[in-house]
């Protein structure tokens, strides 16, 4: 099996307070192999965003990385100086954020933004990298790349700028691109678009890609493997198929019971009841047991590992511990 | 982060306080005696009421009462300093009369007027600002206009021309005795923009609300509306802006005092001491300036933390 | 764009009116123009005749019409205690107060804006500390205090530098000017620096707090996720975006020194229009109080618009949707 590009080991993120350490994002591990796009979905506040931002070294100030590992190419980069991160950034790793509208500063021509970024990664001469840029705008679908270098961002649409922003990520031809909510801002005829757009451009290049978001729709359109985040705590991981098609975990589950299928009619959308737990409130055991319809004491006292439920799909569910339920029964 | 609470938490969160103890559970408490500067500020602004309270019972002389100066007690050095007078530890100013004595009755005068100024100004642009807000239309747009043309001129240019107006309309030694009213007018007219804006922007947010909405329909009179339940939130903002305010009052007061136009000789505030002083710098009577500069200088920066700290606190995100 | 400055024009014009009305509010009733003017001895028909050569008895708006028309003609009247025009008189001493407000604002923009990046950007360094008390003492101090202070240390003290007055002046044109002499310049760092110390702690203030709230924004996080170095993102990136509301506020704090002149002028007895206008307010001296209000008002409102125009050559955005609040 080759080296995975992006490998992420019991990752814990937190914020310090007056009272005590908050722990956002707990004991994260996963894998994501060049060309490969790994979704990650779950509730606002549930540590997608943070994962990200840890994974690039942007955590904002007072979080900051409480444990684990994190390896680039088999090269670890959490412990790398900030000087040393600031090259990984934008050269190895390219970062799409959600919101377009915002991600470029007003005060500048795109172009000269792109021009910086690839100066800053390659030794180009300014002429070389806005060829470059050009060329880039052209791959990404900006119509009439040459003219519109010049053009500041608010005369750009916003599927036009979230382009220009996957063009600012893919500059500098990085093995692993992170792009949190790439579409959540964007008009729903756009948002097709450029999920089309990111899964071309990864797979010509083959980029791996770690693509954040809330939407179930945006992981089956475009991710091959997705993990499930519940507060702080990655509960599912496995190819997208499995786990939209036969969910383990009962919050999975829940999750796909809110999302309308398109063929199948059915009656009414489930709903999970209550509502995720504040940082300073997670439950012990298994964060999810209040809300869960299936928990037993166990999920009330002891946290669950990940077990292996299916072939390369893993829950963090003790239902799924051998002794007591096979998986065929559960849920019926 | 919106999460609604869990009943699990909601659980964790049921600790029984005692009203001190949820004061001292409370994040403005917690912040309050983190930082020692603070802490500070705070002993040094209620050493300063207290002793300009109690300033006819502390002080040594009374300053008012030219009776009891003597001329030729005038220009004493502090009582550490060569040619020093124990009745006077601080010295003497050009009329005999005791710094100490005459700096706890000037406080008590800044004071006096800083808070009286701060009021005025209070009241004056929360109720603009509520109307603005409240009202709309013509009336806000109006009342906005005024608040924009006078925010171009800076608040010590606006109170120097309402005195200066306030002299040439009434005859001089009638504003003589009113001086303290002249001030107050002219220092609380001169700040009440920053009030009205603030009240303004949260009552245009309040208005909308279903609750103001409700009081609207059970047929509670406008006034009562704005005052009894709008004015509460704007409480924080308006008590930051006061703080603030109580110090760039105090300064502006000594300011004007000091220009020769604010409290006059005989009754001097700590401006028109240092006005005083300040002809005797080169005759090498510092005590005459130091002392009060100092204790002005104390109040102010003491006043101004208070209302940093307080800003801070109350506005997280700048945090 | 165009219309863009044609709309900030006329709002300006409306500015400008808004004052003239006030000042001709003040010039018109208060304190009696006539009796100012005519001495103990003028008899009751003199009086009426000179009410009459005034204007006085016009309907008010002629009489606000014939005002504006005099002031646009820069003719502001006779000061009541100087007995010469009020044109005159501010002339005079017009260069005094805009060398002194020029090098306060020189210090406050070339000192403030440094430290307000400095602490904006090592928010919790010890010399962030230590600039941030600074300027909370800064804020403090009454501009007086600081101007009795400086002279007490460096005149009184040190005998260094003078405590009064401009020094030796010579005049170019029209101008008097106190920069091309030795003295001139000696006399000129304490005012300067007692008026631009509150100015330049507002600018820290300002400019770290402008930094803080640009630092926050998505696109210095994007610009960091792009691998640009730390210089790159504070001095290129957010400096710029920094600087869009701080030359508005520096534009207006331009205003704010010249009518803070009037303190320092009189702590250094400077003979500006700040200590002709603070003798005015205690003699009650209409005429030139008057003119000095119109007077800062224009140069406030001509700042104004300036800073606009230049706003919308650093801010894209302007050019089109016009300045949004």
């Amino acid at each position: 099996m080759p080296e995975p590009v992006l490998s992420v080991r019991h990752l814990k993120v937190g914020f310090p307070t007056r009272r005590g350490t908050l722990t956002a994002v707990d004991g994260v591990s996963f894998d994501i192999a060049a060309g490969e796009v790994l979704g990650v979905v779950g509730e606002s506040g549930a540590g997608k965003s943070l994962t990200g931002a840890a994974i690039i070294g942007l955590i904002e100030p007072p979080g900051r990385i409480l444990g684990g590992e994190i390896y680039l190419g088999g090269q670890r980069i959490d412990t790398l100086t900030a000087e040393a991160m600031r090259k990984v950034r934008g050269r190895r790793i390219g970062t799409v954020f959600q919101d377009p509208l915002t991600s470029l500063n007003p005060l500048y021509p795109i172009g000269d933004q792109i021009v910086e970024t690839i100066r800053t990664h390659t030794p180009l001469s300014r002429a070389a990298a806005r060829k470059r840029a050009v060329a880039l705008l052209r791959e990404t679908g900006v119509q009439g790349a040459e003219e519109r270098l010049d053009g500041y961002p608010h005369e750009f649409s916003g599927g036009m700028r979230q382009r220009v922003v996957l063009a600012l990520a893919l500059c500098a031809e990085p093995e692993l691109l992170i792009a949190d909510e790439p579409t959540t801002a964007l008009d729903v005829s756009i948002q097709a678009q450029i999920i089309a757009l990111l899964k071309r451009l990864a797979k010509e290049r083959g980029t791996a890609v770690l693509i954040i978001t809330h939407d179930m729709g945006v992981i089956a359109e475009m991710a091959d493997r997705v993990s499930v985040m519940y507060s702080g705590r990655i509960v599912e991981i496995g190819p997208v198929r499995e786990v939209v098609l036969s969910p383990r975990h009962p919050y999975t589950r829940g999750l796909m019971g809110s999302i309308p299928p398109l063929a199948a009619r059915v009656p009414r959308l489930t709903q999970i009841p209550g509502a995720m737990p504040r940082l300073d409130a997670i439950p012990a055991g298994c964060a999810f047991h209040p809300r869960c319809p299936q928990a037993f004491d166990r999920c009330r006292v002891e946290r669950p590992e990940r077990l292996a439920v299916a072939p390369s799909c893993e829950a963090a569910c003790w239902l799924y511990a051998v002794p007591r339920v096979a998986p065929a029964e559960v849920g019926a | 982060m919106a999460h609604s609470q869990s009943p699990m938490e909601k659980q964790a969160l049921a600790i029984p306080l005692s009203p001190f103890g949820r004061l001292r559970d409370s994040d403005l408490f917690q912040s309050f005696m983190r930082s020692r500067l603070v802490v500070a500020a705070a002993l040094v602004t209620v050493l300063m009421l207290a002793a300009a309270l109690l300033a006819p019972l502390m002080a040594p002389q009374d300053p008012y009462d030219l009776g009891s100066l003597s001329l030729l007690d005038a220009n004493t050095p502090p009582a550490w300093a060569q040619g020093g007078d124990r009745r006077y530890p601080l010295g003497t100013d050009d009329q005999g009369r005791d710094i100490l004595s005459t700096i706890l009755y000037g406080t008590r005068s800044s004071l006096l007027i800083g808070f009286s100024a701060v009021l005025l100004a209070t009241a004056l642009g929360v109720t603009l600002g509520l109307c603005a807000g409240y009202a709309g239309g013509r009336i806000d747009a109006l009342i906005m206009r005024i608040a924009d043309v006078q925010l171009t001129f800076p608040a010590i240019l606006t109170a120097l021309l309402i005195d200066g107006v306030m002299l040439a309309v009434f005859k001089s030694h009638r504003v003589e005795a009113g001086k303290f009213w002249v001030l107050v007018i002219s220092i609380g007219l001169a700040y009440w923009v920053q009030y009205a804006r603030t009240v303004r922007g949260v009552t245009l947010v309040e208005r909308n609300k279903e609750y103001v909405e409700a009081a609207r329909l059970i047929g509670l009179s406008p006034i009562k509306i704005m005052f009894q339940h709008i004015l509460p939130n704007v409480m924080g903002p308006v008590l930051v802006i006061a703080t603030i305010n109580l110090a760039l009052a105090i300064i502006t007061e000594a300011t004007l005092s000091f220009l020769g136009v604010g409290l006059p000789p005989t009754e001097p505030s700590l401006g028109t001491m240092i006005q005083i002083g300040n002809r005797y710098l080169f005759s090498g009577s510092w005590w005459m300036v130091v002392f009060p500069g100092v204790t002005l200088a104390l109040l102010a920066l003491a006043v101004n933390l208070l209302g940093d700290w307080l800003r801070d606190a109350l506005n997280p995100k700048l945090r | 764009m165009l219309a863009f400055a044609i709309r900030r024009l006329i709002e300006a014009l409306l500015v400008m009116l808004a004052v003239a009305l006030l000042a001709f509010v003040l010039f018109r009733y208060v304190g009696d123009p006539v009796s100012q003017m005519a001495g103990q001895d003028t008899s009751l028909e003199d009086r009426i005749r000179l009410r009459q050569e005034l204007g006085l008895d016009d309907p008010v708006f002629v009489q606000f019409a014939r005002f504006i028309a005099n002031a646009v003609r820069l003719d502001f009247g006779i000061s009541y205690q100087m007995k010469q025009p009020v044109l005159a008189l501010l002339a005079e001493r017009f260069p005094a107060t805009i060398e002194l407000a020029l090098a306060a604002a020189l210090l406050a923009v070339a000192l403030g804006i440094p430290m307000g990046v400095y602490t904006g950007i090592n928010r919790d360094s010890w010399l962030s500390k230590v600039f941030l008390t600074l300027s909370l003492i800064g804020v403090s101090l009454p501009t007086f205090l600081i101007g009795i202070i400086l002279i007490y240390v460096f005149s009184v003290w040190l005998h260094l530098l003078p405590s009064f007055g401009r020094g030796e002046v010579v005049s170019v044109g029209a101008w008097h000017t106190g920069l091309l002499t030795a003295s001139g310049l000696k006399a000129l760092i304490l005012p300067a620096i007692t008026l631009g110390l509150f100015q330049m702690t507002l600018v820290t203030r300002l400019v770290r707090a402008e930094m803080l709230e640009v630092l926050r924004t998505d696109y210095i996080k994007f610009a960091r996720a792009r691998g640009l170095s730390n210089r790159a993102v504070h001095f290129g990136h957010a400096l710029k975006n920094t600087l869009v509301p701080v030359i508005t506020v520096i534009g207006l704090q331009l205003g704010a020194i010249i009518a803070f002149a009037i303190i320092t002028e009189t702590v250094f007895q400077w003979p500006g229009m700040g200590l002709m206008f603070i003798q005015a307010v205690q003699f009650a001296d209409i005429p030139v109080m008057s003119a000095y209000l119109l007077l800062v008002a224009f140069l406030f409102v001509a700042i104004n618009l300036i800073v606009d125009l230049v706003y919308v050559r650093i801010d894209p955005r302007i050019r089109i949707l016009g300045r949004g609040q």
